[in-house]
């Protein structure tokens, strides 16, 4: 087998894992935009949010401290004890809960049937809000996260390319675990949304409200429920993003790269979700490959927007999204 | 409020009408400086067919969105099974006990006939978060009984070959039916009916009298229904409230209302002063 083609499946395979973050960011903004068409542009900060939580609560730190110090002249930085990463996740999740509460509470249900542009400009300042509670709550320095999960190169896969192609392909034990990840949040999030009656519920609002209310269903408590599957979804990919490259502000710049994904895969579909992550991943990473040395490299910061921007000419729904048909 | 000297009728064909379900009393509801319910009282009773009929903007759908709280009305009260009700959420109301269709169809179009007619059960499935997550169990057995109810109305109203249809693929009528299914699965103790026949053709319209009909008979249901073609209704119907520009203008039998003197004249169009 000829070199280039070898070297084109590792890259191949490394766009897929990287594709399957991408999908994971972009799952969160599908989830709230199916069941409300709110944007929520706060999703790449509420990621931030629940990993400087995660880490915080691991390492005993005093949320506020600084705030505390600074008004009682106190010198309290630590609890004195550190939390397992298990409970850890689980008290981060109640946070993601009780976030999601509160911006519906005191954001969200005022704004109920206001333009969608209002809503896109609420959930911008949500995110700013938010960004900056995280930093005052657990403070801006960069954090490491390591709550387990393995990393480093995956050696079974290298020896088992190279006894095939001579070539051991280098595959990050924590993209593989991450991808395992993925697949079973998609899989609990179908099962959830597929059978039960919340579910069911979920996917009424997403479709009608009027006659969600009139069987009986709590706009408001769908979207409490949406939102922290949403927080849910974030602390996911914030565990991640966090272990990969460190828990810091750049953690909510991803949510810029879940744009492309979703106009790829139509902001209303889970599967076209993960299919977009995928395409985007896969194509950014053979792209610099074939084409990157011809043009001097760096295409992977723009080619997923101009992929993106192709699509929007063609197919402005996106690959799963619902047809727009306009009546005259 | 509740008269107990006053525990219903027998109509001509024989079926016992029951007490006041459901009592309107003086409603006005305005929306800016227009008017569009002005002052009217009215009862539904038990087991009975009640229409609310007349012309275009004559205020019938806001009167029933009143009923079933999409509206709250300025002035007057509500009073369900003997208790006056406050202002409440559409939402709340429906876990009350009244269903409703709407004029213009509002189903979940994405979803199967099935998940549709599902969501009507939603107020008697108890299970919490976690027991549903769990599944085995309480939320399965809770999920497998309350699928035979919804198997029996799909049966009655006939659209078993379609259980497993999107909805967005079904013609007009074979949806107004889905609708009502969804409305009867919640087992209401008042089902609201936002102009059934209305779009349909001669045959679907008898199609949809029979089941409005097969459904009071068989469940016992109190029904309310607004229509404005006069036709339907007077068959269909055991007493007859008519409006007008916002106002009562007759209430009583069929009969009653068809030698009412205000209602020809509404419905034939003599001035207004």
């Amino acid at each position: 087998m000829p070199d280039q083609l070898i070297f084109a499946m590792e890259v191949f395979l490394n766009g897929l894992m990287a594709g399957v973050l991408y999908a994971l960011v972009a799952l969160g903004f599908v989830l709230i935009y199916k069941a409300s068409g709110i944007f929520n542009y706060a999703q790449g900060v509420m990621a931030l949010f629940a990993a400087m939580t995660l880490v915080g609560i691991m390492n005993g730190q005093v949320p506020f401290a600084h705030l505390i110090n600074a008004t009682f002249g106190t010198h309290v930085y630590t609890f004195g004890w550190t939390v397992p990463a298990f409970l850890a996740i689980i008290l981060t999740m109640g946070v993601m809960v009780l976030l999601a509460w509160a911006v519906q509470r005191f954001v969200m249900r005022h704004l109920v049937g206001q333009e969608p542009i209002i809503l896109f400009m609420a959930t911008i300042g949500l995110a700013y809000f938010l960004e900056g509670v995280a930093d005052l709550m657990w403070g801006s320095e960069i954090k490491t996260l390591d709550v387990g999960l393995p990393q480093g190169i995956n050696t079974w896969l290298d020896e088992v390319t190279f006894e095939i192609f001579g070539y051991g392909f280098f595959i990050d034990n924590l993209d593989i675990f991450a991808s395992i990840i993925a697949a079973l949040l998609v899989a609990a999030l179908v099962a959830f949304s597929q059978y039960t009656k919340q579910g069911r519920a979920m996917r009424a609002v997403a479709d009608d409200h009027q006659a969600a209310l009139s069987v009986g269903i709590s706009l408001n408590f769908i979207w409490i429920m949406v939102w922290s599957v949403a927080g849910f979804v974030a602390l996911v990919a914030g565990i991640v993003w966090g272990t990969k490259s460190g828990v810091q502000f750049s953690l909510s710049l991803i949510a810029l790269k879940a744009l492309p994904v979703l106009m790829l895969g139509g902001f209303t579909s889970i599967p076209g979700a993960i299919v977009g992550g995928l395409i985007i991943g896969v194509g950014e990473k053979l792209f610099e490959f074939a084409v990157g040395p011809l043009v001097g490299g760096a295409t992977e910061n723009w080619f997923a927007y101009v992929l993106a921007l192709i699509f929007l000419v063609f197919r402005p729904q996106g690959l799963f999204g619902e047809k727009i048909i306009e009546r005259v | 409020m509740l008269d107990a000297s006053d525990d219903g009728y027998v109509t001509e064909d024989g079926r016992k009408i029951g007490g006041v379900v459901m009592e309107m009393k003086n409603i006005t509801l305005r929306f800016g400086g227009v008017v569009a319910i002005k002052d009217i009282s009215f009862d539904i009773r038990e087991g009975e067919i009640r229409a609310i009929i007349g012309p275009n903007g004559a205020g019938k759908s806001s009167m029933l969105n009143v009923i079933s709280g999409f509206y709250i009305p300025q002035e007057g009260e509500v009073w369900f099974h003997g208790a006056k009700r406050p202002p409440m959420k559409p939402y709340e109301v429906a876990r009350q006990g009244i269903a409703r269709t709407f004029q213009n169809i509002a189903l979940f179009e994405g979803m199967s006939v099935l998940d549709n007619v599902m969501t009507g059960r939603l107020n008697f499935m108890k299970t919490n978060i976690l027991q549903q997550a769990i599944w085995r169990g309480k939320a399965e057995a809770e999920e497998v009984e309350n699928r035979e109810a919804v198997e029996k109305i799909i049966d009655f109203l006939e659209i078993q070959h379609i259980r497993k249809t999107p909805v967005a693929r079904l013609p007009y009528g074979l949806k107004k039916r889905v609708e009502l299914a969804r409305a009867l699965a919640a087992e209401p103790k008042l089902l609201l009916l936002d102009e059934p026949m209305a779009g349909m053709n001669v045959e679907e319209k008898e199609d949809m009298s029979r089941f409005i009909l097969d459904v009071n008979d068989e469940f016992g249901t109190t029904i309310a229904l607004i229509e404005h073609d006069m036709g339907v209704v007077m068959d269909l119907s055991d007493r007859v409230v008519v409006m007008d520009y916002g106002k009562k203008i007759g209430d009583g039998t069929p009969d009653e209302v068809r030698n009412n003197q205000e209602v020809i004249d509404a419905y034939l169009g003599v001035s207004h002063d």
